[in-house]
């Protein structure tokens, strides 16, 4: 997807403030306007500038030395962006695809829901090109499990380890029956 | 002083001092600004837990840090602080009311202190952890409860505001709330929701006819089990927000200053950079009553 950058000054509103303009003549137009009726405050200083739309001096464009993903329901890129984590391998082809839908659907966060969880499994496959067997134990903070809740750590690994010598008899036994049954 | 999201303060969200709403600093989404180390969809920034940091826009979001203040009351302004104040803040909360606070972390313990600055007449604090539930008693000086006591978390809000329901309710848990089964199931477990939504449920149902629900609680951006309806019945005000950190840094300054605000003493633990892992767990299982962990860069143990 090529990245477009945007104006550095306007970026036209179409027709919405010439259409906002047009029905000022309807009887009674603005009578009951409250400026304290604005449940924003004091969050928000309100002062009108969302009516100007993206029409602002933009500030400096950072180069686009990776590929940035970018939201179809804005207009180009952002004048800044976080480069720690271009799309790449399976879950950057995911992410692609994603990104051809807007923020209102499924389609866009289900895919990227599931591209997290698969580049969880291309970071160990990529430690591992690089001749580095991740250390789980240690990345998952579980040395401070161990200090601080011993018994149930080697509770739930006993647990896993049952769960696990289970089901690989389970499946033994499967694979015996179905071996038969050809 | 570098706030946790990253503002332009050109744009008209920034103009008008929403500057957690940034539109110039996230390419990847509409629906969030540019935040450090927030996950692709916050811009694919690097976050600031490490030595060094690229800070965008560095001359519009920071803060000098005042002479004479605490450099950990300063690491607490740039997220935790604000973001509890401003929970409070978004309550719109008159004087006398009655203010229930779901979540005893770090920015709930927050808003519970903050509510006071309000005016708040009762301020009361709900959590399952029993450590972080004492803690929160003395230090935001509020009431207490732990839900695993009660049968029904609604209904005890209802008997203590006299049956009428708490005046703000705040959300200060999110998407990892506890305390419903079919939530953390679709919220947590599998995820199939933008979160598990149970602090928000109750806190929806917990306040009064017109009354006001701030969320501060972090939900991702897939939809979640919200009782909508109750929300239109009973006329609630919903307000939430990412906290708009540099809006809000002089008045906090000024209350860390005077010695009304003591950030500092939620910092439970002190850990080393190199064991940011361990941080993590600690902080993420509610380890060795782990209230806020800071990290402490090797650069920064000589200041």
């Amino acid at each position: 997807m090529e990245n477009k950058i945007e104006p550095a000054t306007t970026i036209e509103s179409t027709m919405d403030r010439e259409i906002a303009n047009q029905y000022k003549n309807i009887p009674g137009w603005g009578m009951d306007a409250d400026p304290l009726n604005n449940p924003t405050y004091p969050i928000k200083h309100y002062n009108g500038a969302d009516h100007e739309r993206l029409n602002y001096q933009k500030p400096e464009q950072q180069p686009v030395t990776v590929e940035v993903l970018q939201s179809i329901e804005r207009p180009g890129l952002s004048r800044v962006f976080g480069t720690s984590t271009p799309p790449q391998g399976l879950s950057g082809v995911i992410r692609r695809f994603a990104f051809r839908y807007s923020e209102s659907t499924y389609a866009h966060w289900v895919p990227l829901v599931m591209a997290d969880r698969i580049g969880v499994v291309e970071g160990i496959i990529d430690d591992l090109k690089h001749g580095i067997v991740p250390n789980i134990f240690a990345e998952k903070g579980w040395k401070a499990e161990w200090k601080y809740n011993r018994k149930g750590l080697i509770k739930n690994v006993a647990t896993g380890v049952v769960v696990a010598a289970a089901l690989a008899l389970l499946l033994k036994n499967i694979n015996k029956r179905s071996a038969k049954a050809f | 002083m570098v706030p946790f999201n990253i503002a332009c303060g050109a744009c008209p969200f920034c103009q008008q001092e929403l500057f957690g709403n940034c539109h110039e600093s996230n390419s990847e989404a509409t629906a969030v600004g540019g935040i450090f180390g927030y996950s692709h969809t916050a811009g694919g920034y690097d976050g600031g837990q490490a030595e060094y940091v690229r800070v965008p826009y560095a001359d519009v979001g920071p803060t000098i840090i005042p002479e004479g203040m605490d450099l950990d009351d300063a690491v607490m302004l740039t997220d935790v602080t604000p973001t509890g104040y401003q929970a409070a803040e978004m309550g719109g909360i008159q004087k006398g009311d009655t203010v229930v606070v779901f979540g005893a972390g770090p920015v709930g313990i927050m808003a519970a202190r903050c509510a006071w600055f309000f005016g708040a007449g009762r301020v009361i604090i709900i959590d399952h952890l029993d450590y972080r539930l004492e803690f929160a008693k003395s230090y935001a000086y509020c009431e207490a409860y732990n839900f695993k006591d009660m049968e029904d978390p609604v209904v005890f809000l209802k008997r203590t505001t006299g049956w009428l329901g708490a005046d703000v309710c705040i959300d200060a848990v999110g998407c990892e709330a506890a305390g419903n089964v079919v939530q953390s199931l679709v919220g947590r477990k599998l995820p199939l929701t933008g979160g598990s939504a149970t602090a928000l449920h109750w806190a929806i149902n917990s306040v009064k006819k017109g009354g006001i629900v701030s969320i501060v609680g972090v939900y991702g951006p897939l939809d979640a089990l919200v009782p909508i309806g109750n929300v239109v019945n009973k006329g609630i005000t919903i307000r939430a927000n990412q906290a708009s950190v540099k809006r809000l840094m002089p008045k906090l300054i000024d209350h860390v200053m005077a010695g009304r605000l003591n950030p500092k003493g939620l910092i439970s633990h002190r850990i080393p950079l190199e064991e940011v892992a361990e941080g993590y767990h600690i902080f993420s299982a509610k380890r060795d009553n782990c209230i806020k962990p800071v990290l402490i860069p090797p650069s920064a143990s000589a200041a």
